[in-house]
């Protein structure tokens, strides 16, 4: 397979073009897209592509790029857009909307501190907006992995059991600007990988009315629907793994990424670009003899919560790293997670890479150290590094 | 289902859509406005294929409860700032696969003068293959009738207690300066202007804008058979000039106004929302005057070519 060195910001938007070009002989690929800082070279990079069947349409807004993107895939096209930080919180109302039609939208975010103050580093506080919204969500942690995500994304999204629109992140200029080695594809195999969009309930011929008012039992039930399909993902996605596998010949990262975890008293739980540090983390400590291992959550909706408690049980200390913070309660992932462990583990959150800080794996270590010591999960810390 | 004769004979028919496009039994209060426009544009649709874009307004509401819907065509009910990009994304779309379908927005003076100005403007300028309709009734009327950018000067709203201070935004003059292929204002009390805009615009190409004032008699503090008759008063008056625009520089007016002083004093006095404010005819004169000479002046029509009509 041709490799090519190119940034994650060009690996999503080079994947989002395969993806609408393989959906060429049915409804099309249609975006809107807008941009900002450091997602901006996706979706310039989609703007030069010559897609058959295809249009990208320069949005005014994010509110508007994601609200084209709406009506391109309720009009039974593929379609895709990147945003991240204050962009997404500006097209936040739209999501919820692409979420309601039950939209398989792919949108690709270069996560970015929310300011003011403005700060453009790499943060999960924006992909975090849309915890509750309705989107899956998968965190990459290299380039390739952020091309095959944007692939397996549209796949997921569409499939019958799941229906719904999903989030890439990747951490802003991290990986965004990050150019390394990447598998490319032949648009072949990914027309054989990627079926044609089958939006069930797009706007046709017969006059049907998407997104209409409905009464609280009918939103209940609907609500109810849509959380029982984003279940379905968990499932949907071993099925994608395995096609993915047999067409390409490798095999896109598990939703959660175990390192070194099985056997482990300790254990670094984190997302994107962190994970790839704990790693380096947990190699080094084990050649100095301490029992530490790693899980990477890529896959933060669905939250895997079976699966999640399986790797936590017996073990002793937990380190969940988030790279954001719940104002007034701590790291938004240490929330989720920290019900999973057994009663009597310890489950500290340490919020550290805060709006762009540069993690080293000095510091894990040092936290590691201090965790080590401890004999009770103490409140939410903030790891302060430069 | 025989289509009895309508509006004098005048509409075809034979090519009529054997339903409405919005159906009987939908909520819009009596008297609406948008409803005689829908009966309007289900004229002068005929046959055509058309999808349906309706932002947050009276539209969205009146389109009813799921599963049902009011609208006997393709709807998607939008965010309320997204009619003109849900919009694009339904055209483009069929546009790519060599579809006929006409998108249509419905939108009220809210998502259009307001809160949806900014897409508008940008769908526009991108020139995109729309019928963009706003039915202006002047009021935020799904919130119980707050104040918009389209309330006159003058009218009591539930923001503006003591009668709105600030004028009317000029809708028109502000789409005809994106230079779309047509922008146009339909009074529903001449019916003939109003399909053949309908018409064509609906048969025209790019982005077209029409404005159209409608009476709303829960908001105006009206009686709702007086509607009608309160447009024909506001164009009798120059209040509400009828006229159209062509790529952004050839004005047409269509209907000449008499300018009476009585239309004006009774379209005040037949609405209660004007009664607080203190306005008159002979305080909205001048910028009615006003008005008409900037728009004798863009269509070159110096001398009033027409009279009683």
């Amino acid at each position: 397979m041709p490799v090519e060195l190119i940034s994650a910001n060009h690996a999503a938007a080079l994947a989002a073009t395969l993806a609408g070009r393989a959906n060429r002989t049915a409804r099309g690929f249609c975006c809107g897209v807008y941009p900002i800082t450091p997602s901006t070279e996706c979706m310039e990079y989609l703007c030069g592509q010559d897609i058959e069947k295809g249009k990208v349409v320069r949005a005014d807004s994010e509110h508007s790029a994601m609200g084209i993107c709406i009506g391109a895939s309720s009009s039974g096209a593929r379609s895709f857009t990147t945003t991240c930080s204050n962009g997404l919180a500006y097209m936040v109302e739209n999501c919820v909307a692409a979420a309601g039609y039950r939209l398989p939208i792919v949108m690709s975010v270069a996560n970015r501190t929310l300011g003011p103050p403005w700060n453009i580093w790499a943060d999960h506080g924006d992909s975090l907006l849309l915890r509750d919204l309705g989107w899956l969500q998968l965190y990459s942690a290299d380039n390739q992995q952020v091309f095959d995500t944007v692939l397996c994304a549209f796949k997921l999204a569409e499939d019958p059991r799941v229906m719904m629109p999903a989030l890439c992140c990747m951490d802003g200029f991290i990986l965004s600007h990050t150019v390394s080695q990447v598998e490319i594809p032949t648009q072949d195999l990914v027309d054989r990988f990627l079926p044609t969009t089958d939006v069930p309930h797009r706007l046709n011929k017969v006059a049907h009315t998407l997104g209409q008012m409905e009464s609280p039992h009918q939103s209940a039930v609907h609500r109810a629907q849509h959380h029982q399909a984003m279940l379905n993902a968990e499932q949907v996605y071993a099925e994608i793994q395995d096609s993915f596998e047999e067409i390409f010949g490798r095999r896109p990262a598990d939703p959660l990424v175990r390192y070194r975890a099985e056997d482990a008293e300790t254990l670094i739980v984190s997302m994107g670009t962190l994970g790839v540090t704990a790693e380096r983390v947990v190699d080094q400590l084990r050649e100095q003899g301490q029992s530490v291992g790693s899980v990477r959550v890529r896959m933060f909706r669905p939250m895997l919560d079976a699966e999640l408690r399986k790797i936590f049980a017996g073990k002793k200390r937990i380190a969940v790293l988030d790279r954001d913070i719940s104002i007034g309660f701590g790291g938004v992932l240490w929330g989720e997670v920290r019900g999973f462990a057994d009663p009597a583990a310890i489950v500290q959150s340490y919020m550290i890479g805060v709006a762009g800080g540069d993690v080293r794996p000095e510091h894990m270590v040092n936290l590691l150290t201090e965790l080590e010591q401890c004999h009770e999960s103490g409140a939410p810390k903030i790891v302060e590094v430069a | 289902m025989i289509n009895e004769p309508a509006l004098n004979g005048m509409a075809l028919t034979e090519h009529d859509r054997s339903e409405p496009l919005l159906r009987s039994g939908n909520s819009n209060c009596g008297g609406c406005g948008m409803s005689n426009l829908m009966q309007m544009l289900r004229r002068a649709a005929a046959d055509r294929e058309l999808k349906m874009v309706i932002p947050a307004c009276c539209a969205a509401v009146t389109g009813g409860n799921f599963p049902e819907s009011a609208y006997s065509i393709p709807t998607i009910m939008s965010t309320f700032a997204s009619a003109a990009p849900v919009a694009t994304g339904v055209a483009s779309v069929a546009q790519l696969n060599g579809e006929e379908t006409r998108v249509v927005c419905l939108a009220g003076d809210g998502g259009t003068y307001d809160i949806g100005m900014g897409s508008l403007s940008a769908a526009a300028e991108r020139n995109e293959d729309i019928l963009y309709i706003c039915y202006d009734n002047e009021i935020y009327g799904n919130t119980g009738g707050q104040r918009s950018s389209a309330t006159p000067a003058g009218a009591t709203t539930t923001s503006t207690p003591g009668g709105k201070q600030e004028t009317k935004k000029d809708i028109i003059g502000i789409m005809a300066a994106h230079r779309i292929p047509y922008v146009a204002s339909i009074s529903l009390a001449h019916i003939d202007d109003t399909l053949r805009k309908l018409q064509f615009a609906l048969d025209a190409r790019g982005f077209r804008f029409l404005h159209v004032l409608s009476p709303c008699p829960t908001g105006w503090k009206s009686e709702p058979a007086m509607g009608i008759e309160l447009v024909r008063l506001a164009v009798r008056s120059g209040l509400f000039p009828v006229f159209e625009v062509f790529d952004g520089s050839r004005y047409v007016i269509n209907v000449e106004p008499e300018f009476s002083r009585e239309a004006l004093m009774m379209y005040l006095s037949l609405q209660r929302r004007f009664r607080r404010s203190g306005v008159t005819e002979e305080s909205l004169r001048p910028s009615i005057e006003h008005y008409w000479n900037y728009l004798r002046l863009m269509s070159g029509r110096i001398v009033p070519a027409r009279k009683n009509i």
